[in-house]
């Protein structure tokens, strides 16, 4: 058949290739994208906002690795024409053993969908049988988010397996979609604890309803303290919450940091020594993320509460569309999703 | 139900290869009509994919199918081809007819074999169309100035570019409606219908417009052929 690839040919120009794809093996499943959603990766392709010597590599590209979509046909029946599932944008190399103390999304030798390899602006995507999880009681455009959650997910797993077990205290760093995220996890996910946010967005904050505490960065007091951190700022804030974290964490916590900083970033590791803090990076997600996100998304309060932060911007119906749909999500506070219906 | 019905019943004499029909051609790795049969295939909301194929070139047809799609068998139906457009789409149907009842909501797709770049889009917005009437027919601007020509020497006139389309497959219409109209006609008049949304227009009903893409290219003769080639370029793997 042949397919459509809505390709970034380079910064703000898209193109359509036209891909012949022959379906080689039992484990390929062909789904046809329902819903799209925005990631500030796919923003800073779209922008150009990467180096030069990255862009000329990468691209032409398609853009986006967060979305839901339909099974269209699956050669051994497992799935029916119709089953909805969401689509895991990581592959992990061949010989990657699964079910070890490793996760797959940091194994060298694999791919990415929508860095260095085509994404899901696509009229089909054939994909290895491992790589979609079925969904049912999750309402479409928030399913579209379900990689985006799976990240946060993936940090709280990381959180359970290093932090200490005083976690009376747990803090959420960041007022944007992925501390929203996280917050909306971690609450559910530590019932006992304290969950709080602190960001520099009042308007944002409004938001947070949910968590036990909410502050302005600029009004802290000195002697605000809780027990582990969850870094989600990202950017040119990043080192200025990493300064913050620093300064009011309890001794021996442990940091999870899951902004992307496009700049490296200076530390305060005298203090980190000092306290004898943990540092974990943590990005990505893989299949037991996903599988999670999708269980915790099924609840009716996960996925209400995930629906406030998404802004549905008109359905793609044509290339133009694809356009406004990226200069939205530029004037839209949190996430932007569209219907795939090119 | 909704229907597909790939249209394939032509002889290819105007690509100038008398022995093969244009749909059997290569492009890439595939013959053109595996191409155009799959992405029907790939549509969840339609249950049947009908092909019509010249009475000489169906035992061919199937050990294509054999070959190239070996697995969805079940969705895929072939009847033999008509003598012309027309009668290929009512072979479709009294195949339809025979299996079972047909209701009035029942609608047929009707596609060229030779268009394999028509995209999922289209397909939805044709059975969409049926929402709002009984035939549906797939356009695109027409970008050049249409002129006519009566004697074939000069021009007749030039019709406003601004109210002109040109016509593409998918064609979809209300099964029922198709053949109490088609059936009503006399034969000198079916003789002179190029297409099924003819049917309705002569008959005064609407024929609602779906949004067509250039790219979705009749491939008739070699020039089309190496543009189609052309178009897929370096990916075809």
């Amino acid at each position: 058949m042949i397919n459509r690839v809505y390709q970034l040919i380079r910064p703000y120009s898209f193109s359509v290739k036209y891909e012949e794809f022959l379906i080689k093996n039992q484990d390929t499943i062909v789904v046809r994208p329902h819903y799209i959603a925005l990631c500030h990766a796919d923003q800073r392709y779209f922008q150009g906002n990467r180096p030069s010597k990255i862009l000329q590599q990468k691209l032409p590209m398609a853009l986006i690795h967060e979305s839901c979509g339909v099974v269209v046909y699956d050669p051994k029946g497992d799935y029916q024409a119709g089953d909805t599932v969401v689509m895991i944008p990581n592959q992990p190399p061949h010989h990657f053993q699964f079910g070890t103390e490793f996760y797959e999304n940091y194994a060298k030798g694999g791919y990415f969908r929508s860095s260095g390899h085509d994404g899901f602006m696509r009229e089909f995507v054939t994909i290895s049988r491992d790589r979609i999880v079925r969904y049912s009681a999750i309402p479409d455009k928030v399913a579209a988010i379900t990689e985006f959650v799976s990240v946060g997910v993936h940090g709280i797993t990381r959180f359970k397996q290093v932090a200490h077990s005083r976690r009376k205290r747990l803090v959420i760093w960041g007022s944007g979609s992925l501390a929203y995220a996280v917050a909306t996890l971690a609450k559910e996910e530590f019932p006992d604890s304290t969950i709080i946010v602190v960001g520099k967005n009042s308007e944002k904050l409004r938001l947070f309803s949910f968590v036990d505490e909410v502050y302005d960065v600029s009004e802290l007091k000195d002697d605000f303290t809780f027990d582990h951190a969850f870094e989600c700022v990202g950017g040119n804030g990043t080192q200025d919450a990493y300064r913050e974290i620093i300064r009011h964490i309890q001794p021996q916590g442990t940091v999870i940091m899951m902004g992307v900083s496009e700049l490296e970033v200076p530390l305060n590791t005298r203090d980190i020594l000092e306290k004898g803090l943990t540092w974990i990076g943590s990005s990505r997600s893989g299949r037991t993320d996903f599988e999670e996100a999708v269980r915790m998304m099924e609840k009716p309060q996960i996925h209400a509460r995930l629906n406030l932060i998404i802004h549905e911007s008109h359905p793609i119906q044509e290339i133009q569309d694809i356009y406004h749909f990226f200069e939205e999500d530029t004037v839209t506070p949190f996430k932007t999703v569209a219907k795939w219906d090119i | 139900m909704i229907y597909a019905g790939i249209l394939a019943g032509g002889t290819g004499t105007r690509m100038g290869i008398q022995e093969m029909p244009k749909q059997f051609l290569p492009l890439g790795n595939q013959p053109i009509i595996m191409h155009t049969l799959e992405k029907f295939l790939f549509v969840p909301d339609i249950d049947i994919v009908y092909v019509a194929v010249h009475p000489h070139w169906m035992t061919y047809f199937d050990d294509l199918l054999a070959k190239y799609i070996p697995t969805q068998r079940e969705k895929i139906r072939i009847v033999a081809g008509g003598e012309d457009r027309n009668d290929s789409i009512m072979n479709i149907i009294r195949d339809i007819q025979t299996a079972g009842a047909v209701s009035d909501r029942d609608m047929l797709i009707t596609h060229d074999a030779v268009r394999p770049f028509v995209s999922y889009r289209m397909i939805i917005d044709n059975i969409h169309a049926m929402e709002s009437g009984n035939a549906a027919d797939t356009v695109v601007v027409a970008n050049d100035t249409i002129v006519e020509s009566i004697d074939g020497k000069t021009i007749s006139s030039i019709p406003n570019r601004t109210h002109m389309y040109q016509g593409q497959t998918p064609q979809t219409f209300k099964i029922n409606s198709f053949v109490q109209l088609y059936e009503n006609m006399a034969n000198d008049v079916k003789k002179t219908l190029t297409d099924a949304c003819k049917v309705f227009v002569l008959n005064e009903e609407p024929v609602v417009l779906v949004t067509g893409e250039y790219s979705n290219i009749k491939i008739t003769t070699v020039t089309d052929l190496k543009i189609a080639e052309a178009m897929l370029g370096e990916s075809v793997q």
